[in-house]
């Protein structure tokens, strides 16, 4: 094994990310404009800059379900048990004592098992249920009046959109204070996903793989 | 609160002041001038006829009648179309409820009811001479009264106490007009001549000042829509469409789309193409504006989202009695007939309206009143059906009893949100039957009239036999609400409710059931639970990291 530093988030999955920061927090601002916990925002254009956000990100939400698919970057996000204890058990106590994070990004699979786990929850469950309750939402007088007791569907679809905004500010607080937590600093943790590059240990084979057909995706090793 | 505080400190100032006893708010000793022209100002006519050419309408004329007559010579079947219309029989028998319903029917909050007061209500009569209302109107061609609409010269006027004719050629002193003006002796000819389509003068003069003076019903129906600004009235302004009320009342043989008792609250042809040239009888917003009127832009789509449930009534009239004109906004008639200490009659004046008219929060012969400007709606579910307690139905007393009711459910898909005037009034009922009451309040020398009289016994038993209904002989006063669908005064565009007026925590729609309004609620059951979530995840960050910090050891490897 030897630790090299390599391209692990190509240009798109970085776009992919600043976008969705940008989308997402820009959604929180005016969703909870919208629900009435501040008025930094008038409510009429919270409601169109919400829309309009939603359908953005939407629309980079197929974008990139097309990308993981053709790709097969989707194999990164499917969850696994293997060494979950070692992370929870890092968290949990090894963090306090000075020890090193247990997982190792490798080359084929850059989150450790509870990123992996969280990203699965995040977008199977959490995900679908804020845009189908949004698009619901959104569409509500197309199909209201097909509905007895329209305005209780609607409170219902209000409330679990509003709910899974929560837990994805929830995340949000998480994410975020995890970057910290490691020995490199917060700043070590972000630039990844700015310039694309990380340290990644790699097997013997991937790196001649690497060297010989994707050479562009391996920074030349120092002194 | 503004006029609560100007209510108050009136009061307190407030001058003890005889008055003569008048029915009227308005009262002047004086013999009034006739106006020089109309009091609107309405586009020409596009008749090919000029009446004042006329043979006919040049003779003299010595009553209202006269003139009609000759009207009829040419209009032959214009006096059977007005007696058929509720303009002329007062009369109306709801097509859903069946009730019987009309000025002539109906109790309201107000003077009670137009049944045992004629001749002061029949002054707004459109004929002459109906005196009994245990009668129907006048049957003779010759008592419609055509000039009351179709004057132009501006100086027709009906007498405020003579049964719908004109004031006599000889006016006494202290005589006034319907709407409250010093009386003065109208030129038949003058009218004659000038007759054309009604402007918004013919129709406010007796609309804009029902109730007994200017505003006191409807409350967005005022004087101030005669030459309104844009900001009061977008239609009616002589700088915005200046359009008169049959540019959406329009009339078909006399009679007139737009009732309160059954409203008409939505068009079923609201996105009909509209040929040239044809009829358009439905007085709705939607008649012309359609049921997607906003710009189709991704706000525009969202507000167009909202006529399924909003009356569009509901954020185009943000307030009504705007432009200076008060409406009456409680009429407690419990308090009235106190006397000073002279035993004469208490005029109190203690509101002043915008326009520095002063009117009275007390009068012995009416009790305490209350009014308001700038007047946000009380909004409610409204298919447009009304029902009248009137003195059939047996009423709780116990409660606010609803003068009339309006129906409305918001699962009947066709009930929207509309706004009202809500009228809070204390009124007569008969304690022995629990039923509301018909009063004969005015009736000048009369032994029984309550005003002058001050006897509510007499005043009820006589309005009771007026109608032909039992009195049991024991009175009472309930609290009452009277309902009135707020449609007039549409503000500009711009000036429509924002979003925020409905969409916040206490916004005018709280308390209205069966809507969900986003941002109304922030605190509720999922928004605690996800405060807590998030709470959570703060605090277990901030711990996590402060046991890090503490522990020291991060990064040592």
């Amino acid at each position: 094994m030897v630790k090299r530093i390599v391209k692990v988030y190509p240009r798109f999955e970085r776009f992919w990310h600043w976008s969705q920061v940008i989308l997402i927090l820009t959604l929180m601002v005016t969703g909870f404009g919208i629900n009435g916990l501040h008025g930094f925002v008038s409510f009429g254009t919270a409601v169109t800059v919400h829309t309009i956000a939603a359908l953005l990100l939407l629309a980079l939400w197929i974008f990139s379900t097309f990308w993981l698919v053709t790709t097969g970057t989707w194999r990164q996000f499917t969850p696994t048990l293997e060494g979950m204890m070692h992370v929870i058990f890092y968290y949990a106590v090894g963090v306090f004592k000075g020890k090193k994070h247990p997982y190792r990004k490798v080359l084929w699979r850059k989150h450790n098992p509870l990123q992996a786990a969280t990203y699965f929850v995040l977008k199977w469950i959490v995900f679908p249920v804020i845009w189908i309750t949004g698009l619901l939402y959104l569409t509500f007088n197309f199909w209201g009046s097909a509905v007895t007791d329209a305005s209780f569907w609607l409170w219902l679809l209000a409330n679990l959109h509003l709910l899974a905004a929560y837990v994805i500010v929830t995340f949000l607080i998480i994410h975020l204070y995890l970057l910290t937590v490691g020995g490199h600093g917060f700043g070590a943790h972000v630039k990844p996903m700015i310039t694309g590059y990380d340290e990644v240990e790699l097997t013997a084979e991937e790196e001649a793989y690497l060297e010989a057909d994707e050479p562009w995706r391996l920074k030349p090793q120092e002194g | 609160m503004k006029n609560l505080r100007k209510l108050i400190a009136a009061v307190g100032i407030g001058a003890v002041v005889t008055a003569p006893a008048l029915a009227s708010e308005t009262t002047g000793a004086k013999v009034g001038t006739p106006p020089a022209g109309p009091k609107s100002i309405t586009a020409p006519g596009t008749s090919t006829a000029d009446h004042s050419k006329f043979e006919i309408l040049k003779k003299e004329f010595a009553s209202g009648p006269d003139v009609t007559e000759a009207c009829l010579s040419c209009h032959t079947e214009a006096s059977d179309q007005v007696q058929h219309s509720i303009h002329y029989s007062w009369d109306f028998t709801h097509p859903d409820t069946g009730q019987s319903l009309g000025k002539s029917k109906v109790i309201n909050a107000f003077c009670g009811s137009v049944a045992g007061n004629e001749p002061r209500c029949t002054s707004c009569h459109v004929g002459y001479g109906w005196k009994d209302m245990s009668q129907p109107p006048p049957q003779a061609a010759s008592a419609v009264d055509c000039l009351v609409c179709h004057d132009r010269s501006g100086q027709y006027a009906k007498s405020a106490t003579g049964a719908g004719h004109v004031p006599p050629p000889e006016i006494k002193p202290g005589m006034i007009t319907m709407t409250g003006a010093p009386a003065w002796p109208v030129d038949l000819n003058k009218a004659a001549q000038s007759v054309g389509l009604p402007g918004r003068d013919n129709c406010g003069n007796c609309h804009f000042y029902g109730g007994g003076g200017d505003n006191v019903k409807h409350g967005d129906l005022s004087s101030a829509l005669y030459m309104p600004e844009e900001s009061v009235d977008v239609h009616m302004s002589p700088d915005g469409e200046n359009m008169v009320c049959a540019t959406c009342h329009v009339s078909d043989k006399h009679q007139w789309p737009g009732s309160r008792y059954d409203v008409t609250a939505t068009d079923p042809h609201a996105n009909d193409p509209l040929k040239p040239g044809e009829r358009r009888d439905v007085a709705t917003c939607e008649s012309c504006h359609s049921d997607s009127p906003h710009p189709a832009t991704l706000a525009g789509l969202k507000l167009d989202d909202h006529t399924n449930t909003l009356a569009c009534q509901t954020c185009h009239i943000p307030s009504f009695a705007r432009g200076g004109v008060a409406t009456k906004t409680l009429w407690d008639w419990s308090t009235a007939g106190q006397k000073d200490e002279n035993g004469k009659i208490i005029k109190r004046k203690g509101y002043t309206q915008a326009d520095g008219k002063e009117l009275p929060t007390y009068v012995t012969m009416k009790g305490g009143m209350a009014y308001g400007e700038d007047v946000v709606p009380y909004y409610a579910w409204f298919d447009g059906q009304v029902e009248y307690a009137n003195a059939e139905r047996e009423i709780d007393p116990t409660g606010v009893v609803d003068v009339n009711s309006i129906k409305g459910d918001p699962n009947d898909g066709q009930s929207r949100i509309w706004p009202f005037k809500r009228m809070e009034g204390r009124q007569a009922y008969d304690k022995g039957l629990n039923r509301l009451v018909f009063t004969h309040v005015f009736g000048p020398g009369s032994d029984t009239a309550y005003w002058g009289n001050f006897d509510w016994n007499k005043a009820i038993a006589a309005g009771m036999q007026k109608v032909g209904l039992d009195y049991s002989g024991e009175y009472g006063f309930v609290d009452t609400y009277m309902y009135w669908p707020i449609t007039h005064m549409v503000a500009p565009a711009e000036q429509a409710l924002s979003c925020v007026e409905c969409h916040s925590a206490d916004g005018r729609m709280a308390g209205l059931a069966g809507v969900f309004l986003p941002g109304t609620d922030s605190m509720n059951w999922a928004g605690m639970l996800g405060r807590l979530m998030v709470l959570a995840a703060l605090l277990g960050v901030l711990a996590h990291g402060a046991i890090r910090l503490l522990s020291g050891k991060e990064g040592e490897q």
